[in-house]
């Protein structure tokens, strides 16, 4: 039995009565008050996540822009320092081993976010990095007046260091896995109280794992363990434009071949048109299965990502899903579910 | 809003947290409270068809929250008589009203001794506590 571990939030998560769940090996708050009510929170208004549990891996230094560039399928160098960049780590079969977001410090310094459960697969496959999880607590504050109540601003896909952010030191980046504007603040895990405390202050909801993932699948982002895997590649993924082909990373050469060939099959979004809700795992006659599936507190509806067969991949084609031995319609919709409205 | 924690002293209790309400050979059946408050907000509710039978102890439909689906369990064995088409439509009723209008099904009892199997509110209140 493995003991679980705590972000440095643990106690105020379980002062507000939080729902307390294992994930990827860490005890983490699942919902406050409801999932649904959260989710609102984040679509309306603002709503803080404690994502300490993600990771950390730093590399500075001579070289380090050369070896990330061998490793890493996004192309380092379409981004300027203070930039952030979405890219995947792939296996020699073009495999996902992980999809993180890399922040350039410098031409040769690199901090990359990691998901929580593969920082041990991803410390292996960039063994030059240094593991610095440990030093960082991290809280995601999303939605459209998210920033206005922290008296900050930061772009899309930028960042900055040593910024005050309600008398907390802090990394500000303009990311997060909501569609929602927004930013994520890491800090020292000792402020982490602190900063929490401000936050809340300013009138943000407290969100748990629960919202996060409804949030992130009416956007179509991909969950590492359920929709993406080291068994599947970004071009089966739909994640090409993440992979800069015309450069050698890991794998590079099957996802060559398997762009120009066609992958066999695809991760689609669809909606259920009769009623229940899809769940991972579940069949889908036209190939595969579902991946990732839930209620979609916008839609009202049952919503899901899952692969197909290629041939089975357009919009508006029907589906099967088999929800415990019922078969049930759905059809397949362009991604993502949900967009924000550009302000 | 979700309803206060209570449990009815006119009702009788299956260990997996479904309650029965016995009105001569006839029994409304839900869940507690306790078992919605362990779902979070109810999300789906899928029916057992009217006229179909249900065992004693045995999974007769699902409820769903966002994150998890549960079977249901039948307390008793009987014939579906009548499912409440207001969950269906608006599942969240059982959060709101698990004892009253977020009723799931009424059976008609092929055996009115199993009953006595059930746990009376006291028994129940004891398990619950113990969870």
């Amino acid at each position: 039995m493995q003991t679980l571990r705590r972000t440095p939030l643990f106690e105020r998560h379980a002062a507000l009565g939080a729902r307390l769940v294992p994930f990827a090996g860490w005890e983490m708050p699942v919902q406050y008050t409801g999932i649904g009510e959260e989710h609102r929170a984040v679509r309306t208004r603002a709503g803080v996540f404690d994502v300490s549990h993600m990771g950390q891996l730093l590399l500075a230094g001579e070289g380090a822009r050369e070896y990330l560039q061998a490793r890493l399928t996004n192309d380092l160098d379409r981004i300027d320092d203070g930039h952030a960049q979405y890219t995947l780590l792939t296996n020699e079969e073009g495999g996902i081993v992980d999809d993180l977001i890399a922040y350039r410090r410098g031409g040769d310094d690199y901090l990359l976010v990691v998901n929580a459960s593969n920082v041990a697969a991803d410390h292996a496959a960039l063994p030059e990095t240094e593991d610095v999880s440990d030093r960082w607590a991290l809280l995601a504050v999303q939605g459209p007046e998210a920033l206005e109540l922290l008296g900050i601003d930061v772009e899309p896909f930028t960042f900055r260091e040593n910024s005050d952010v309600l008398g907390v030191r802090c990394l500000v980046a303009g990311t997060g896995y909501t569609g929602e504007r927004g930013c994520e603040l890491g800090c020292a895990p000792e402020d982490a109280g602190r900063l929490w405390d401000a936050v809340l202050d300013r009138g943000v909801v407290p969100c748990g794992l629960g919202a996060r993932d409804t949030l992130r699948l009416e956007v179509c982002y991909p969950l590492h363990g359920n929709d993406i895997s080291p068994e599947r590649t970004p071009i089966e993924a739909g994640l090409g434009w993440a992979c800069a082909l015309e450069k050698d990373f890991t794998g590079a050469e099957v996802l060559r071949r398997q762009k120009d060939e066609g992958p066999d099959q695809k991760l689609v979004a669809f909606v259920m048109d009769d009623p229940g809700i899809p769940r991972t795992g579940m069949p889908i006659e036209e190939g595969g299965e579902v991946t990732s599936g839930t209620l979609s507190p916008l839609l009202g509806k049952g919503i899901g990502l899952g692969f197909v067969d290629a041939a089975h991949a357009a919009p508006e084609t029907p589906i099967t899903i088999d929800l415990r031995g019922r078969p049930r319609r759905a059809r397949i919709v362009p991604k993502p579910f949900y967009k924000r409205e550009e302000t | 809003m979700a309803a206060e924690e209570s449990y009815p002293d006119d009702l009788r209790y299956h260990p997996e947290h479904d309650w029965a309400r016995i009105e001569g050979d006839v029994a409304t059946l839900g869940i507690t409270w306790y078992a919605q408050d362990a779902l979070g907000e109810i999300v789906h509710y899928e029916p057992p068809d009217e006229g179909s039978s249900l065992a004693k102890d045995e999974s007769y439909g699902e409820v769903e929250s966002v994150k998890a689906v549960s079977d249901v369990i039948s307390p008793l064995t009987g014939e579906v008589v009548g499912v409440n088409a207001k969950v269906v439509e608006e599942p969240e009723t059982i959060n709101d009203d698990p004892y009253g209008e977020g009723w799931l099904v009424r059976i008609r009892l092929t055996d009115s001794a199993e009953v006595d199997d059930l746990l009376d509110v006291a028994a129940y209140r004891k398990l619950v506590e113990e969870q």
